[in-house]
């Protein structure tokens, strides 16, 4: 497929652009192609979150949740939602407050939204089917992610409001917490898989269900999680923007299209935390009856294929974490700050710490089942 | 060709950002020009194969070391005035130790560890071959006392923070979370049996 | 190996542009009636007695100082899970010494209440 579309571009290409420059045109060409088809089903999923955000919430509540907005007359369950909230977002004024410091307030979303998308070229959607297949893949996400803060930070600081400028603080010393957190449990996994490759990550968990990280690293799968709640600034740990005292936190003063870019990196980021859950925790696009079924089963026409490991698992797993998310913030009250902070540096450092000191030592040691 | 095309755009990029925190006048706008460089600093380690180290920039410098700038910029009362002030008198200071960077760096260059790649380009590794893994195996067999000076160092500097931010323990009146979810229902409830009585009259 | 890297570069073009794009559209389709009620930072219906950009507590400054040292420490300990098969008990070792100092630390810190939060 890939070598077919590379062909058909090698010859209209190289009637425009000069021979020494063909290969890299089409090369460029490639994979602008490549990230436009990982970034349309992602910005559709960012939308039909909020969908799905306001429909789980509603239903946990014993509420219907959005059900009117539809099309050509029909209520489709509210599915045309997405679509009307992004018209009147668009259509919205852009205030821009007197007080503030115009171009880093009209910079600050959109380098809030780059790292969330950008972080994508490294997952692997299924075996061998990757975008940018670097040897220090792992180290790349936790590089972008670390990036997230930036935009809070300018936001709250260019807006010249109190309350964005208190939930900057707060959203960015909370993220700086929990990312040390991350950062050891990251480790952890690297230790148990040998490498910083995402798709050697997913392979090392290959063998059965029981062979996926999340058992044999549970603590880290916790704290990994947790911290990836923390760091998105979502319920329970949503201090930065806790309506009920300073309002919205960090992003107070925006409206339009600056308001909906911030919400939309935090949309992207939440998908981002699951799908990298899935893909370090629970094997990513493995199959969870691998080892369970016989082999045979796997061969089989059509069967084969759904049950044997593909994208559809990757997308399952990731469902679910995002439904985890949805869930906690149903679910729980927001956490007072000085016990985010505690959580953070009290209790996630000591353990992924002291864990970590297990796993290296049972690793060391070639401990089966698990490390061998 | 096109990687030279990559160089020469990310090293007109650093130089300029380095240009510009020496020279904008917002110390917010300086940290993050700073920020940019580092960017550009990256793309060109990696242009160098160093794959593991132009991460590591982002993620240590850009990370966690410019946000701790922009925490000090953005809420310290600087006085601009003041500062550029000094800008003259510190000139020959600050120019001497650009010269010594500079001299150190092309000492370096021009030194012998650099023979091979001036002589022959840098090698073409496969995609198997991992930087990070290079890396690790040459720091923890045979750089295992440099690491050692460097956790120590590291030590100094959680202490010598502490101790120049530390001051007088507030009293607190914060909740002990711990002390909270311990307690237990006999600690504070107690049920007393009593025989029903009437008021005498 | 480099070649690998290209798909990113891209990306984080794209991952700008997007943002760029859509904020130039919500420019361009939206109106622009500015008035000094609507462009006044966000307060209680007060005016805004001083300067948003206030002084803050100094454990702010702490923690940031104390989250580089941790980061720096997740950088040695990547490239140590990495090849911790082919370094041998000694690397093994070597980094439990690291870490040994680092937990000091980080006792030391949390007894001298720098993680106090009230």
């Amino acid at each position: 497929m890939l070598e077919m579309i590379r062909q058909m571009l090698n010859a209209t290409v190289g009637q425009i652009v000069p021979a020494a420059w063909q290969a890299q045109t089409v090369e460029v060409m490639l994979i602008v192609m490549q990230i436009t088809i990982i970034l349309t089903p992602l910005m559709l999923c960012v939308a039909y979150m909020v969908y799905a955000e306001r429909k789980v919430i509603g239903s946990i509540q014993g509420r219907i949740g959005p059900n009117r907005v539809g099309a050509f007359g029909y209520r489709l369950a509210g599915l045309g939602q997405p679509i009307a909230d992004a018209l009147k977002l668009i259509l919205k004024e852009i205030i821009i407050p007197t007080g503030s410091n115009k171009f880093l307030f009209v910079i600050a979303p959109i380098l809030s939204m780059a790292p969330a998308v950008a972080a994508w070229a490294v997952i692997p959607f299924a075996a061998d089917t990757v975008l940018a297949d670097i040897n220090a893949g792992l180290l790349y996400v936790l590089a972008l992610t670390s990036l997230a803060v930036y935009g809070v930070i300018i936001a709250g600081w260019a807006s010249n409001s109190k309350y964005a400028f208190l939930g900057a603080m707060r959203s960015a010393a909370q993220i700086v917490a929990y990312e040390i957190a991350m950062g050891f449990a990251l480790v952890g996994v690297v230790v148990a898989a040998g490498s910083l490759n995402l798709g050697q990550i997913i392979n090392a968990q290959s063998g059965s269900l029981l062979h996926w990280y999340w058992l044999p690293l549970l603590p880290f799968f916790v704290v990994y999680f947790i911290s990836g709640v923390a760091e998105t600034n979502r319920a329970p740990f949503d201090v930065a923007e806790g309506e009920s005292e300073i309002v919205a936190g960090f992003h107070v003063e925006y409206s339009g299209m600056a308001f909906s870019l911030f919400f939309l990196a935090e949309y992207a980021n939440i998908i981002l935390i699951s799908v990298l859950s899935a893909v370090l925790f629970l094997g990513g696009w493995l199959s969870p009856f691998e080892g369970v079924l016989p082999k045979s089963a796997f061969t089989l026409p059509v069967i084969g294929s759904v049950l044997g490991g593909g994208i559809h698992w990757l997308l399952l797993k990731t469902s679910l974490f995002i439904f985890v998310f949805l869930w906690l913030r149903a679910t729980f009250p927001r956490y007072r700050y000085d016990q985010i902070m505690r959580l953070g540096w009290k209790v996630f450092i000591p353990i992924t710490l002291v864990w970590l000191v297990v796993i290296a030592t049972l690793a060391k040691l070639q401990i089966t089942p698990w490390f061998n | 060709m096109f990687e030279q095309i990559i160089f020469y755009s990310f090293g007109t990029m650093l130089l300029l950002s380095a240009l510009m925190v020496i020279s904008v006048r917002n110390p917010v706008y300086a940290a993050l020009f700073l920020v940019l460089a580092f960017f550009s600093t990256s793309a060109i380690w990696l242009l160098l194969r160093a794959e593991f180290l132009a991460i590591v920039l982002v993620l240590v410098y850009v990370g966690a070391v410019m946000v701790l700038f922009l925490f000090v910029v953005m809420m310290l009362d600087i006085n601009l005035a003041r500062l550029r002030a000094g800008f003259m008198r510190y000139l020959p200071a600050g120019a001497l130790v650009a010269l010594v960077l500079a001299a150190s760096m092309v000492l370096v260059v021009g030194g012998e560890g650099f023979n091979e790649i001036r002589e022959s380009g840098l090698a073409e590794r496969g995609p198997a071959y991992s930087n990070t893994a290079e890396l690790g195996e040459a720091l923890f067999t045979a750089y295992l006392y440099p690491l050692e000076i460097a956790g120590a160092i590291l030590l100094v500097a959680i202490i010598a923070a502490i101790a120049l931010t530390q001051r007088a323990k507030r009293e607190t009146k914060a909740q002990n979370p711990d002390a909270q979810v311990a307690v237990r229902r006999q600690d504070r409830v107690r049920l007393v049996k009593m025989s029903s009585e009437r008021d005498s009259e | 190996m480099l070649s690998n890297y290209l798909p990113i570069l891209i990306f984080l073009i794209i991952g700008l542009l997007m943002g760029v794009v859509m904020l130039a559209l919500g420019f361009i389709l939206s109106p622009r009636r500015p008035d000094a009620e609507k462009q006044s930072p966000y307060e209680c219906g007060f005016e805004a007695f001083e300067d948003a950009r206030m002084q803050f507590d100094v454990r702010y400054y702490l923690v940031a100082i104390l989250f580089i040292i941790f980061d720096l420490e997740i950088a040695f300990l990547f490239p140590w899970g990495v090849v911790l098969d082919q370094i041998g008990w000694a690397g093994f070792w070597a980094m439990m010494v690291f870490l040994g100092l680092l937990t000091v630390g980080f006792v030391y810190e949390w007894k001298k209440g720098a993680l106090e939060w009230e």
